[in-house]
């Protein structure tokens, strides 16, 4: 496989296409005609260039490994779930689940996200241009989720060690998630974060910190009666 | 799982391509929902009401019940017969025929009744009932479809979607109602009449028995967040409208997609896809609890 491979989804099955990436070790690729084809780019564990010219279904570019996904239109529920490295990115509104559990590398949605964005997360960065939806950030362990427009209800629900910056509004945070201070590190790991999702004009003191209030998931002595 | 389609005509011009459209996107959406089929299409308008109704038997005597309705309202009906299911059209008031047919022909489900519904519905594969019911050559001003996983209750061609008891009221449902039994006894007490143990049933005849309370389809619908309890992604039919809603927590799929020709909803993208120059249209996810309605004036 060599530079700029072409698939038509008109003329070859998904299958085969995602078949030919897997195999690849090395190359860019565009893909024509998705029409919200599930599991899309699935599974790629080289250092490819995908082009995903449309709208996408379900599980795009999911378990990512290495791999860079662009796709040009709107992404179904679960993208980039369990993505492990490499980056993600939608120039349109992503579904719900988007990088549900994922362990790394980096998802950018130009527009919204909808319920449950970054739920379970595991250490990967999401940086979202428009709105999350409900839920989003739901028990998410490490990593990063910067939302440049709003959040909607019960953000970071039972959240664990992830970091999260919001813009915008929070309708609500969840259980045991809290507002937190922005220190000089805070500043300077959301600028990085802005600066690799091309989020130009965009300054670190417009976002606040949220995170856990460690209560929820810490022994507490006084409750030991409980056990 | 489940699959639903919505498709609501904006442009006149594609009105003699509704069948055909909707055909396309349900034909995405049988793995969805392999066990059954069924849609409702508002098309031409009738001067009385059109009922269809579907045989349990598949021998139901369908000149001798139109006799029988004709005598018992004093007017003339007129009588079409596809498949298993026949059209009444009839210059009687429709909700009251409709009754008459319940309490009159044990043998009969009555599907819908209205001034533009027909709604035509089958067990088995989706593409047969698209083909049996001829979808893809109706036309008409907005449609909603379904493809049936069934959970609630069992496979039968009474139990598949779209449900609809109010005249011109259709609904089709992803999800399933915890608490419809309690809800098909209250409605009972309100005089609303059912047919099935199904849940979706339940929530057609919450928004008739509201609607025949006053309500408008809004108002309606907002009272139903609160007094149906489950998981849900409807899409509703109304004579001359179309709606979205979603339960609070919004775990059932759906995607709505709109440009200047047509709004559509699906369970997910690749049956909008079908639609003509749907890439370009604006796509997005409907929000939780929030009512997303279209209507001809």
């Amino acid at each position: 496989m060599g530079a700029n491979t072409h698939f038509d989804l008109e003329e070859v099955t998904v299958r085969q296409a995602n078949q030919a990436l897997q195999e690849a070790e090395a190359g860019s690729f565009s893909i024509a005609n998705p029409k919200g084809a599930h599991a899309l780019a699935c599974g790629l564990d080289a250092p490819l260039e995908v082009t995903i010219d449309g709208h996408v279904g379900y599980y795009c570019a999911g378990m990512n490994k290495e791999a860079d996904v662009r796709v040009d239109g709107n992404a179904g529920t679960g993208l980039a779930e369990n993505m492990m490295s490499g980056r993600v990115h939608v120039t349109g509104n992503a579904s719900q689940s988007a990088a549900a559990t994922a362990h790394g590398g980096l998802l950018v949605i130009d527009g919204d996200a909808s319920a449950r964005c970054g739920i379970s997360l595991k250490g990967a960065d999401i940086v979202v241009k428009g709105n999350v939806g409900h839920m989003s950030a739901f028990m998410a362990q490490t990593g990063t989720l910067v939302v440049l427009g709003n959040a909607g209800d019960a953000l970071g629900d039972s959240i664990y060690e992830a970091r999260l910056y919001v813009r915008g509004e929070v309708a609500s945070l969840g259980a045991d998630c809290i507002e937190k201070d922005m220190g000089p590190e805070h500043h300077e790991q959301l600028r990085k974060l802005l600066d690799a999702a091309g989020c130009e004009g965009v300054e670190t003191s417009e976002f606040r910190r949220y995170g856990s209030a460690r209560k929820l998931y810490n022994f507490n002595v006084d409750n030991v009666d409980a056990y | 799982m489940c699959g639903i389609v919505g498709l609501f005509l904006k442009n006149k011009e594609l009105e003699p391509d509704l069948g055909r459209l909707t055909a396309l996107m349900l034909r995405e959406m049988r793995d969805r929902g392999p066990d059954s089929a069924g849609f409702a299409v508002y098309g031409d308008e009738a001067e009385g009401t059109k009922i269809t109704l579907l045989s349990k038997t598949n021998e139901t005597d369908w000149d001798g019940l139109a006799k029988g309705l004709s005598k018992a309202t004093g007017e003339a009906v007129d009588v079409k017969t596809v498949g298993n299911h026949a059209l009444f059209t009839t210059p009687a008031e429709g909700l009251g025929a409709r009754r008459w047919i319940i309490d009159n022909a044990p043998d009969v489900t009555v599907l819908a009744a209205g001034k533009s519904i027909e709604l035509y519905k089958g067990i088995g594969d989706p593409d047969a009932v698209i083909e049996d019911y001829a979808l893809a050559k109706r036309t008409g001003t907005h449609a909603i479809g379904h493809t049936r996983m069934a959970t609630e209750s069992a496979i039968t061609t009474a139990g598949s979607h779209p449900f609809s008891t109010g005249e011109d009221t259709c609904l089709v449902h992803n999800g399933s109602l915890s608490n419809h039994n309690r809800l098909r006894e209250n409605l009972r007490r309100h005089g609303e009449s059912f047919q099935t143990e199904n849940d979706t049933e339940v929530a057609a005849g919450y928004l008739s028995w509201r609607v025949r309370e006053g309500d408008t389809l809004n108002e309606a619908l907002e009272r139903g967040l609160e007094d149906l309890d489950g998981f849900y992604t409807f899409a509703i039919g109304v004579r001359n409208g179309f709606a979205v809603l979603r339960d609070p927590i919004a775990c059932k799929p759906a995607v709505i997609a709109e440009n200047d020709d047509w709004v559509a909803m699906s369970s997910e993208f690749r049956a909008i896809a079908q639609l003509p120059d749907a890439r370009n249209a604006n796509i997005w996810e409907p929000e939780p609890s929030t009512i997303y309605a279209w209507s001809h004036n």
